[in-house]
């Protein structure tokens, strides 16, 4: 996985001294261990900030919108699906990018190793393609690498980029065993008194921060709803009805387009667990449309089309 | 007074469903005046927002309603309409609101005893369901507590 750094590195290299690009959007080291954070490289002197590892959870495709330059830009699997989406949604055109596709073994889940942790202070990561090994002061842990993946990368069918101009690495083995509804089809047993309960008690801890919008490249609104005031749609309080209309649109607003890459969760600084929403937008759109966000650049998003025999059992 | 009747917002597309209400009242058919009519252009029209907006006013219960299939006005709002009320109706009984309280319907300006019909079923359904407790906004402490606090702060600086 580490050998990306330098293919990374020899691209944005190329690409910038032969001026295919404005710039390089990637990763560089962040200031806190199993944070790194996005850059933007612009000339081929800091080309060697660039890194990757498998601390590079954040979602690129977030930085495209409505970018007017062209750019080159590193996207592993969940990275390009939004890339096809931002297409389809004409933020930005597939002229304007380059992009270096990196196949992905998925991502670590900071928070879980903070939390297995248990309060000593990670200094100091180093990453093999099967373990990771944390230590700090006085201690040192070594972990499964699969054991730490985020949630969502563990559940992840689509590791390998599914637009690129060029491939950095060999692609990488899909997984075909993963059942990745489970968690949906649990709630889905429970009676609606049980389902409401478990919302409650899921953002009952919300802050409303919106760090979940904000981390997503889906969202991209110029006016968000929760900034509207003229009629105001969500109040900015933090009465649970607030909170939970603001979940739900949130969530709506992502239906067909969540390509469940795990950035709200990732930002979340009271770790809820907001992919429960959008999770059951995503097993819907697959059941009722058919549909996969972010494979098939020529697509329409489900919402955007329709077919005369759609299902309608509910309607009367 | 004291029996409880469900309040159930209705929202009626105006080519169809809302002709459809009207063309019973006119024909002198019979259903409980528990639906308030709010009328939109088309079904296409309507947001998820109007619809949590109108049970977090305390809305017994919704109900929309359409032109049929391909009898669009506007040629093909209503199919938009339905893939969103799909995933919608699906997203909100997930999360625990009842199903009982989401009704979609398609009714034509003809089918003015259609109209009467689902309105009655519309009414009865939430009705069953009992008064909406769930998703409702409420002041944190109540009115009252409210006025309470005021009348100290009053105090205090007098």
């Amino acid at each position: 996985m580490h050998a990306y750094t330098e293919k990374i590195r020899d691209a944005a290299r190329r690409l910038l001294a032969e001026k295919k690009v404005d710039g390089v959007i990637g990763f560089r080291r962040g200031t806190l261990p199993l944070m790194n954070e996005p850059v933007f490289v612009r000339h081929v002197d800091h080309v060697d900030q660039l890194i990757w590892d498998g601390n590079c959870g954040i979602n690129l495709a977030n930085y495209l919108t409505k970018r007017k330059d062209r750019v080159a830009v590193v996207a592993k699997g969940c990275d390009s699906r939004n890339i096809v989406v931002h297409i389809q949604e004409n933020q930005i055109t597939r002229d304007q990018l380059h992009i270096l596709g990196v196949p992905c073994q998925g991502m670590l889940d900071r928070k879980g190793i903070l939390r297995a942790l248990n309060g000593r202070e990670p200094l100091e990561v180093e990453e093999t393609d099967s373990q990771v090994r944390v230590s700090g002061e006085g201690f040192q842990e070594v972990f499964a690498r699969r054991e730490v993946l985020q949630d969502n990368c563990k559940i992840c069918i689509h590791r390998n980029p599914v637009i690129y101009d060029e491939l950095l690495g060999e692609m990488v083995e899909e997984p075909t065993d993963v059942d990745r509804y489970e968690d949906v089809r649990r709630l889905e047993s429970l009676s609606v008194e049980e389902r409401w309960n478990h919302f409650e008690e899921l953002i009952a801890s919300c802050i409303r921060c919106y760090a979940c919008r904000n981390a997503c490249p889906q969202c991209y609104c110029p006016t968000c709803f929760v900034d509207e005031s003229r009629p105001q749609w969500v109040g900015k309080s933090l009465d649970p009805t607030d909170t939970r209309t603001f979940h739900l649109l949130r969530a709506y607003h992502m239906a067909g387009r969540c390509t469940d890459c795990g950035a709200c969760e990732r930002a979340c600084p009271m770790n809820i667990k907001v992919r429960q929403f959008t999770k059951k937008l995503e097993k819907d759109a697959k059941e009722l449309f058919d549909y996969e966000v972010g494979i098939v650049l020529e697509e329409r998003p489900p919402l955007d089309t329709y077919r005369p025999d759609d299902p309608q059992d509910f309607i009367k | 007074m004291s029996e409880w009747e469900p309040k159930i917002v209705a929202f009626l597309c105006n080519w169809c469903s809302y002709g459809a209400a009207d063309l019973a009242g006119v024909s002198r058919l019979q259903y409980p005046a528990n639906i308030r009519v709010i009328r939109v252009p088309c079904s296409g029209r309507i947001n998820p927002k109007f619809i949590l907006a109108a049970l977090r006013h305390g809305a017994d219960g919704v109900w929309v309603s359409g032109c049929h299939p391909g009898d669009c006005h506007y040629i093909e709002g209503n199919y938009y309409a339905r893939r969103k009320f799909a995933l919608l109706k699906s997203l909100l009984e997930h999360t625990g609101i009842d199903p009982r309280r989401l009704h979609f319907s398609w009714i034509s300006s003809a089918e003015a005893s259609k109209f009467a019909q689902v309105a009655r079923e519309v009414v009865e359904t939430v009705r069953a369901a009992g008064p909406s407790r769930h998703f409702i906004k409420t002041l944190p402490q109540g009115e009252a507590a409210w006025g309470q606090a005021t009348a100290e702060l009053q105090a205090e600086v007098v």
